[in-house]
């Protein structure tokens, strides 16, 4: 509806219901969830207030939906991070975490936003944080902004760019003001 | 007759002395029956560890039913409570308000504690490679982590910390508690202030935590309390023992009493009758608290075995003495009786000399038992015998058993083919006769068993077992040499031979260790100035890193971490466990973990540590293992050695080669056909059996010795005694094979039928043959 709304679309085109004018958000994540995976080349950008320059690292991720996501940093350090469903690995050189994401629920909606999003799923997000789309199917901003009170105590808004189904741009706004940004473009056409 | 009032003071005297000393006995239903007395360095450990070490202290707990909210509400609660009880050194459930202890003590102490921390470290050099690495780190997603601690921690010390402690093995946990992984249960650990040998203290700390969930799960309608671990078992075992005790006495007593009713038809004779099983029975418990300092329940379970033989000696009395003429029994039929009793004696004397406590209190108890019970027939009860006391004329039992028992004699030869049949059998399968396996004796019940299983493996607990130890004279000199170690383990776990070890020194390095980390650290001014150097190129600036100069300035001077600053904290309890005061020394367990499920390479392990003069590699379960079957092999050449003694005592009474083997023979083929039946009904025959074998010969050569003495065929009445002492023998022992106590019916199932054979070959074998 606020879609609609915003884009200003005339009832009588809206009565038509031609597919490109019923573009919403459950559209939106129809469209996600279609997504079949794949390689991306990511880069992401930190700010951080204490450091004088943005730490900036790039490498690949993989996607396999719904749940599987792996995110490879070549730069600056090599690192990986897989997450598999419940848990996330991290795996740094010869150290390696491992979190259950069900034991911590903060992380758990923080991978959430994400997971979700690449995978369409509208009740999973909804969850824990409040959507806002904006813009159409070919240039859509979704932000994802915490319900729950202690999510907002570290993230104050998640918000994700893209068109059609691919995601372009993350980006999070951190409650200390620091934000970090990582651009998307894919590897290979799937 | 003046002599013998003396024998009825002497008895009332030593039965006050029994008493009181029973009274005053410490009994004991832990592991320590099955502990040796005198332990190899190695097994010395493993005694310990299981009478005092912390895994004998350690509960399982689990809360069932309820909702997972519920769940972690009543697990807050019961820790709180226990903790408040005093009666646990430490109660862990996963709250992770609890774990922030651990964090601070780890953080405040991170300089003294880093392996990281050197010269090299705090370079201009080095602070800048690990200052890159943090601000590398801010990249990942850990970052969010790295970034508060940045100011204070700019080398990642605590990073280094934490990875160190490999959170990935923890349990799960749910609502802020631990959790089981299919989130059915919520999870506890507490630690007992009582020791392993301390079942009381023990018992106390269970009954609290049951008492203490009982009040607080009564807003909880479903909720329900598991708990396990080594205080459960040895309170479950001795409350089996306990329970079965006192339901085998009163089996065991009422059919006797029945039995002796049916001959006897007389009250006053089954008083007298039971006066020789009670002496002996008491001489034997207070002989065993005087001897070993205290009783084992199982010990005293054995002892209603013992009414099986020792009311035969009053039933031999009362049945084969005539009329007033206790003199003619006297003559005639006591010295084939106090032959039948040194034959006893002979047999347990042998396992006096056991290393299995267990087994070694059994003889002692058995040989005092039998001891007093014989002689308080023979000195006590003609005094107590009232005037004119005679019991029913039994000759008629014996009459009627005559014709049967009598035609035995003419299957003598299949019987002989019979036990070389038997003796096939046995070798046949002689490399499964007996069980090398301790767990079988135990009697803690199997449902317990399963629950503790669980609850650790769900707990991330479950020990395998694979220890490498480290002593020295001085706890210092042990932590240094652990940490020595480490090194040479860490390479293991490099290389892929091991998955990991836990060491003490994470969390309590030795002091060399933690001054040479201080004596590393630059004072303010040179770490300002080199930090400014190290930081170029760096997106940070020193005024940011104020706190980390105020941190290490600190550290320089603060006092050595010591194993009092870690009381109260998992990571204390961590250390305890691992760093044992014992009588020699010093000793540091270092846990070794397999890769996987994969099995350890102890080779590998053991050449790891070949060159090291002060460590040993120990597989707890192998030499579990290789206790039992050690006191296996000792105790069947106890037995062996018995059963020779016995051959001795009988040859040297009997000085006949003819007698000699009448009498033995049916004792000799008893054994076997037990056995091999045993064999044939898939049983694995324990040390519990070896001793039941033991037994049958000592009931057994009673009887052969009867037939062979005696002609028991030809005379009704001494018939008639071995057929009523044999039948409260096996009313005796069947109760005993109906126990759930696994050493109580391995020597039931062995002596009831064991009893029943020795009889019907010693009429086949041993009866004077028909002229």
């Amino acid at each position: 509806m606020k879609v609609r709304a915003w884009l200003g679309v005339p009832s009588v085109l809206t009565f038509m219901a031609l597919p490109a004018y019923a573009w919403d958000l459950d559209a939106l994540m129809h469209g996600l969830a279609k997504h079949e995976g794949g390689h991306a080349r990511f880069v992401e950008t930190k700010k951080i207030a204490l450091l004088d320059q943005p730490v900036v690292s790039s490498g690949e991720l993989i996607y396999t939906p719904p749940a599987k996501l792996e995110k490879r940093t070549q730069k600056p350090r090599p690192e990986t991070m897989m997450l598999d469903g419940d848990e996330l690995r991290l795996e740094r050189g010869k150290q390696k975490f491992s979190v259950r994401l069900s034991d911590q629920p903060e992380a758990l909606a923080f991978v959430d936003s994400l997971r979700g999003t690449l995978a369409g799923d509208r009740a999973a997000l909804e969850k824990s944080y409040r959507l806002v789309l904006t813009g159409n199917e070919e240039h859509w901003t979704l932000d994802l902004l915490p319900a729950d009170p202690r999510l907002a105590a570290f993230v104050l808004r998640i918000t994700f760019v893209g068109s059609k189904n691919r995601v372009q741009r993350i980006r999070y706004l951190q409650a200390d003001g620091d934000s970090s940004e990582m651009t998307i473009e894919p590897a290979d056409a799937k | 007759m003046k002599g013998n009032r003396a024998a009825v003071l002497v008895w009332c005297f030593g039965l006050a002395a029994c008493l009181l000393i029973i009274w005053r006995s410490h009994f004991t239903a832990d592991m320590s029956a099955f502990l040796p007395q005198r332990p190899s360095p190695s097994q010395q450990l493993l005694v310990e560890q299981l009478r005092e070490g912390n895994l004998s202290r350690l509960v399982v707990i689990g809360i069932e039913g309820s909702d997972p909210a519920g769940r972690a509400v009543l697990s807050k609660a019961l820790a709180a409570q226990l903790v408040a009880s005093g009666l646990f050194s430490t109660v862990q459930n996963g709250d992770a308000t609890a774990l922030a202890k651990e964090r601070e003590i780890l953080f405040a102490n991170r300089y003294l504690l880093s392996p990281m921390v050197d010269a090299e470290r705090f370079s201009v050099a080095g602070l800048h490679g690990a200052i890159a690495e943090s601000v590398d780190l801010l990249a990942s997603p850990a970052g969010l982590v790295v970034k508060g601690l940045l100011t204070h921690d700019p080398t990642g010390e605590m990073m280094t910390l934490l990875g160190a402690l490999d959170p990935g093995d923890g349990p799960a946990s749910s609502h802020g508690v631990w959790a089981s992984r299919d989130g059915r249960r919520a999870l506890l650990m507490a630690q007992t202030n009582a020791a392993g040998s301390d079942t009381d203290g023990q018992q106390r700390a269970l009954d609290r935590i049951h008492a203490e969930f009982a009040a607080l799960a009564a807003d909880h309608a479903d909720a329900r309390l598991l708990v396990a671990g080594a205080p459960a078992f040895a309170v479950a075992s001795r409350a089996a023992i306990k329970g079965e005790v006192e339901r085998l006495a009163i089996i065991s007593a009422v059919g006797i009493i029945a039995v002796l009713l049916l001959v006897y038809r007389s009250a006053t004779a089954i008083a007298l009758g039971l006066l020789p099983v009670l002496s002996g029975a008491l001489a034997g418990v207070a002989a065993v608290s005087l001897g070993f300092g205290s009783v084992h329940g199982l010990t005293i379970g054995f002892g209603t075995t013992l009414i099986g033989e020792a009311v035969d000696y009053s039933i031999y009395y009362f049945v084969q003495s005539r009329e007033g003429l206790d003199a003619d029994w006297r003559r005639e039929f006591w010295p084939t009786v106090r032959l039948g009793v040194l034959t006893s004696l002979c047999g347990f004397a042998s396992l006096l000399f056991s290393g299995f406590p267990g087994l070694a209190q059994l003889g002692l108890y058995s040989m005092s038992g039998l001891i007093a019970a014989a002689a308080v027939t023979r000195f006590v009860l003609p005094q107590l015998k009232p005037p004119g006391f005679r019991i029913r004329d039994t000759a008629a039992i014996g009459r009627a058993c005559a014709p049967f028992l009598g035609s035995l004699a003419r299957i003598r030869w299949p019987v002989l083919a019979l036990g070389v049949g038997t003796m096939a059998v046995i070798g046949a399968n002689h490399a499964r006769l007996w069980n090398a396996s301790l767990t079988d004796l135990s009697p803690v019940p199997a449902g317990l068993v399963q629950i503790d299983q669980s609850l650790r493996s769900e707990l991330g607990t479950h020990d395998r077992g694979y220890l490498v130890v480290i002593s020295a004279p001085e706890r210092d000199a042990a932590l240094a040499a652990a940490q020595h170690l480490s090194a040479h383990l860490q390479g293991l776990v490099d290389q892929g031979v091991l998955g990991g070890f836990d060491t003490p020194t994470r969390f309590l390095p030795d002091a060399a260790s933690q001054r040479a980390r201080q004596e590393a650290l630059p004072d303010r001014a040179e770490l300002a100035a080199r930090l400014r150097q190290a930081l170029i190129g760096l997106p940070l600036r020193v005024d940011k890193l104020t706190p980390f100069l105020d941190d290490v300035e600190k550290a320089r001077t603060m006092p050595l971490l010591t194993s009092e600053s870690l009381k109260g904290s998992s990571l204390g309890l961590a250390v305890d466990a691992m760093v044992l005061h014992r009588a020699t020394g010093w000793s540091v367990l270092l846990p070794v973990r397999p890769v996987g499920d994969a099995d350890l390479d102890t080779q590998a392990v053991r050449q790891a540590l070949a060159g090291e003069r002060d460590a040993a590699f120990l597989d707890l379960g192998a030499e579990t293992h290789q206790l039992y079957a050690q006191y296996l092999d000792e105790a069947i050449g106890l037995s062996l050695a018995g059963f020779a003694a016995i051959a001795l005592l009988l040859g040297a009474a009997l000085r006949s080669w003819e007698r000699f083997v009448r009498v033995l023979a049916p004792l000799v083929l008893a054994v076997l056909l037990v056995m091999a039946a045993l064999t044939l009904a898939g049983e694995h025959l324990t040390l519990l059996h070896l001793v039941g074998l033991l037994l049958t010969v000592a009931v057994g050569s009673n009887y052969a010795l009867f037939f062979d003495q005696g002609d028991a065929i030809g005379q009704p009445r001494t018939l008639a005694s071995l057929i009523v002492a044999n039948s409260t023998t096996v009313i005796g022992f069947g109760a005993l094979a109906t126990s759930s106590v696994p050493v109580l019916q391995a020597i039931g199932i062995t002596v009831g039928p064991g009893a029943v054979l020795a009889l019907l070959l010693s009429a086949t074998l041993a009866g004077r043959r028909p002229a």
